[in-house]
Order: structure tokens, then C-alpha cells, then sequence
């Protein structure tokens, strides 16, 4: 195509030289610019274009190697994306079969004769691989809590005469009662064992976990 | 930021002296704490005190990023072939046993490949290298064209080695008488590989009370 003005322009798309998208563009738009940088020559000495297509995938120059194609890169989005989708997927079929295989079973962990008020005793709740902390703060209150703390999953150790259940890794403080982060590094308060007094023996009916 | 397009890097072999300056001077650098990459190779310990310092030559046909499986090295487009990527290289020294000029080295202790780079910390801000700001003879040189024409009148700049069948032109240069340069403008590497210095026979009749008087060296 002319760059002169005054050149009547050709209507035709195909016409040579205006082999854009739109027709309007000038061809060497579309045509692989080779970089300034691009200075290594292939050992045989044949031009670039007549080089295996490894060459250009491997290439030597830095800013070749540096360079992301638009197919790479939206290559590299969808992968990406589809694995963010496939992983909600599976957070969600996760759930689900949690939710259908229903509440935990009832355990029998101690006679209310057993603990004092103000003691604490240690079981494992629901599996053996959880320990737990019963605690009798008063005469008509039970608490049960995961041992583990909220932080960095060290054991917590209840002071029943101080109203707090402390962390001695990070000097984490919870509350006696409620299991709520009072000072320390913890955000989340500790998973409580749900708990059912039933003709003086205590039962672990359920765990709860808390985000606030 | 790249190394200026009119600056080059000489080697002259003939005035290397052996006084490993240059290879002083590397190990102190920085970037590579405590390692040298420059070699100062003797040439024929044997017979003669003759060193040649062997920097990297930065090849136009990098052989070491050919055969490089893991694309660790690449060159930039100031004719640069820089050292091995950390992340990239997995020390698996294909380039060691491919470099013709024997640069690159492995380090087995931190799985690491290290080669001279022409100090791109320094060349790429138009600073020399560190061996040739040492180099007390200028074996290493570092600047213009000009400048070496007006220095070495004698030499002439070769940057084309035959290796047998595969000739690599390089960004360093390699100093050569002038005449020996005319006629054969490239350095057979191969063929000096086998070739031996001229018989020769060094008479000495000094005068008056020499202590060496009765020295003869025969060759």
C-alpha cells in the first residue's frame, strides 16, 4: 500500500499489503518482529526462519527467554483458573460427604463424681489423635475444649484458679469458659467439645468449631 | 544497561607474565565470592614459563547454551554469554565438556555452574573488568579499537578460531602479529594443539668475568 495520501485507497480486503483483520491495518504489523537483542546467529548459519522450531523455544538471546507470548500467557490463566474451579469443587464434594456421614458418636469420657470442682482431666475426642481438656470451673458448669491451640497447635494447659486456658508457645491466653483468644498471638477461639451430663456421667456429644 | 557497543575486550598471550594478578583480582570480586573464573593456563609447563589467561570469549554461537538442557544460559544482546541461571541450572556440566575454550566450570558443592561473565556488573556501566585493570603487562585489555591499534601497532584484533571442522567467532579478541594476521586471519586452535616450537639454539659467549660464562643452552 502507498503511503502516499493521496492514493486512492483499494476497498478489497485481500489486496496486497492489507492483509490486517480489518483490512486497514499495514501486513508487517502482523509479521514476527525480531528484536534488537535477538543477536545469536544458529551454528549452521541459516537464518532464523529456517531453524527447527526448538530453537525458537529454547532460545539463547535473554530477552527471547524473557519474553511471554499472548498464548502462553492466557494459556497459563486457564490452567490456572480451572484449577481454582476444580478446587472449590472439591472443597465443596468434601463438605458434602462430611455433612452425610453425620454427627459424631456419643463417647462416654468421665463420671461427674470423678472430677472436682476446679479440676481438669485430659481425654481424646472424637478420634485418639485429638486430645482434649475437661474442666469444672464451678459446681454446675462443664467445659471441654481441643487441646490445640489456635496459633501454632501447641498444647494449651487450663488455669482454672485464673479464669484462663494459656498457651506457653507464644503466650496465647484463651478464656476458661468460652474459649475465646483474650491476648497473644491466637485469632480463633478453641474448638469446643460439646458436652451432655446424662445420670452423673459426662459425654462428648459433638465438636464445634468457631471462626469468632 | 549493556556494555558500550565500541568497547572490546583484548587478550595478548605473548605479554602475559604469569603474575596471576588478574586471577587475584577475580576471586575478589563479589558476585562470586572467593572463586576465581578466570584460568591462567601454563602452556607447556614443561619446557616453557609461557602462561595464557583464559577469560570467557563470548561467543557468537554460544557452544555452552547449545548444548545447555536446562536453558540456563543465555546471552544478552550486548554479545554477553552470562553465567548460569541459579534456578535453571541443575550442574549437570554439559557445558564444561562442550566449551572449546575449556571456561565454563562446575561447582559439585553448590550444584552451580560459574563462567566469567566480563564482569557485567562492571563492563555493563562502561567500568573494565577487574583482570584487565590488574593486568600490569595489559595482556588483558580492555577498551577500543583505537586504542589498541595505537598501542600494539604490531598486532592485529582476531576473533575467528578453527576448531577442526567448527569455526566460532567470538566478541573477545585475540591479539596476533599483524603480518601472521594477513594471511591467515583466524587461529587454528586444533593444529596448534600439535604443534611444537622451533628447535633452537641459544649460544651465550659473554665478556670479561662472567660467572656464567660457561653456560650453554641447548634446546
Amino acid at each position: 500500500m502507498s503511503d502516499d495520501p493521496r492514493d486512492p485507497i483499494d476497498a478489497r480486503i485481500d489486496s496486497p499489503g492489507r492483509e490486517g483483520l480489518t483490512g486497514t491495518a499495514p501486513a508487517s504489523l502482523y509479521l514476527p518482529l525480531r528484536d534488537v537483542e535477538q543477536v545469536t546467529r544458529a551454528p549452521d548459519g541459516r537464518p532464523m526462519d529456517a531453524q527447527p522450531a526448538w530453537r525458537t523455544d529454547f532460545p539463547i538471546d535473554w530477552p527471547q527467554d524473557a519474553y511471554v507470548e499472548r498464548r502462553e500467557f492466557m494459556k497459563f490463566m486457564v490452567l490456572t483458573s480451572a484449577a481454582f474451579v476444580i478446587g472449590q469443587l472439591w472443597i465443596a464434594t468434601h463438605n458434602w460427604w462430611r455433612r452425610r456421614t453425620g454427627d459424631l458418636e456419643m463417647v462416654r469420657i468421665a463420671s461427674l463424681s470423678d472430677i472436682a470442682v476446679g479440676a481438669t482431666r485430659t481425654f481424646t475426642y472424637p478420634t485418639e489423635h485429638d486430645p482434649c481438656i475437661l474442666v469444672r470451673p464451678a459446681e454446675h458448669v462443664l467445659v471441654a475444649f481441643n487441646q490445640k491451640c489456635t496459633h501454632l497447635s501447641c498444647a494449651v494447659i487450663p488455669r482454672v484458679d485464673e479464669g484462663i486456658i494459656r498457651c506457653p508457645c507464644h503466650d496465647g491466653v484463651f478464656d476458661l469458659t468460652s474459649g475465646r483468644p483474650l491476648a497473644g498471638p491466637p485469632r480463633r477461639p478453641l474448638v469446643r467439645v460439646l458436652l451432655e451430663v446424662r445420670g452423673g456421667e459426662i459425654y462428648a456429644t459433638g465438636i464445634e468449631e468457631r471462626t469468632t | 544497561m549493556a556494555k558500550p557497543v565500541d568497547l572490546h575486550f583484548f587478550i595478548d598471550p605473548n605479554r602475559c607474565i604469569g603474575c596471576q594478578a588478574c586471577v587475584q583480582a577475580c576471586t575478589e570480586c563479589d558476585t562470586h565470592r572467593g572463586e576465581s573464573m578466570i584460568h591462567l593456563e601454563f602452556v607447556d609447563r614443561a619446557h616453557s614459563t609461557q602462561t595464557v589467561p583464559v577469560v570467557c570469549m563470548h561467543c557468537e554461537q554460544p557452544t555452552c547454551a547449545e548444548v545447555c538442557p536446562a536453558d540456563a544460559i543465555k546471552r544478552t544482546g550486548d554479545g554477553v554469554v552470562q553465567s548460569a541461571r541459579k534456578p535453571r541450572c541443575i550442574a549437570c556440566g554439559n557445558c564444561v565438556m562442550a566449551c572449546p575454550f575449556g571456561v565454563p566450570e562446575l561447582y559439585e558443592d553448590r550444584q552451580i555452574m560459574m563462567k566469567c561473565d566480563m564482569c557485567y556488573d562492571r563492563s555493563s556501566v562502561g567500568k573494565k573488568p577487574m583482570c584487565a585493570t590488574v593486568c600490569p603487562s595489559q595482556a588483558l585489555f580492555f577498551g577500543t579499537r583505537e586504542q589498541i591499534d595505537q598501542l600494539r601497532p604490531m598486532s592485529e584484533p582476531v576473533n575467528q578460531f578453527h576448531f577442526g571442522r567448527q569455526t566460532i567467532s567470538t566478541r573477545v579478541f585475540m591479539m596476533m602479529p599483524r603480518g601472521f594476521a594477513a594471511v591467515r586471519p583466524y587461529v587454528d586452535v586444533t593444529a596448534a594443539m600439535e604443534e611444537r616450537p622451533r628447535e633452537r639454539a641459544i649460544r651465550l659467549t659473554p665478556a670479561g668475568t662472567d660467572p656464567f660464562a660457561e653456560v650453554e643452552v641447548q634446546a
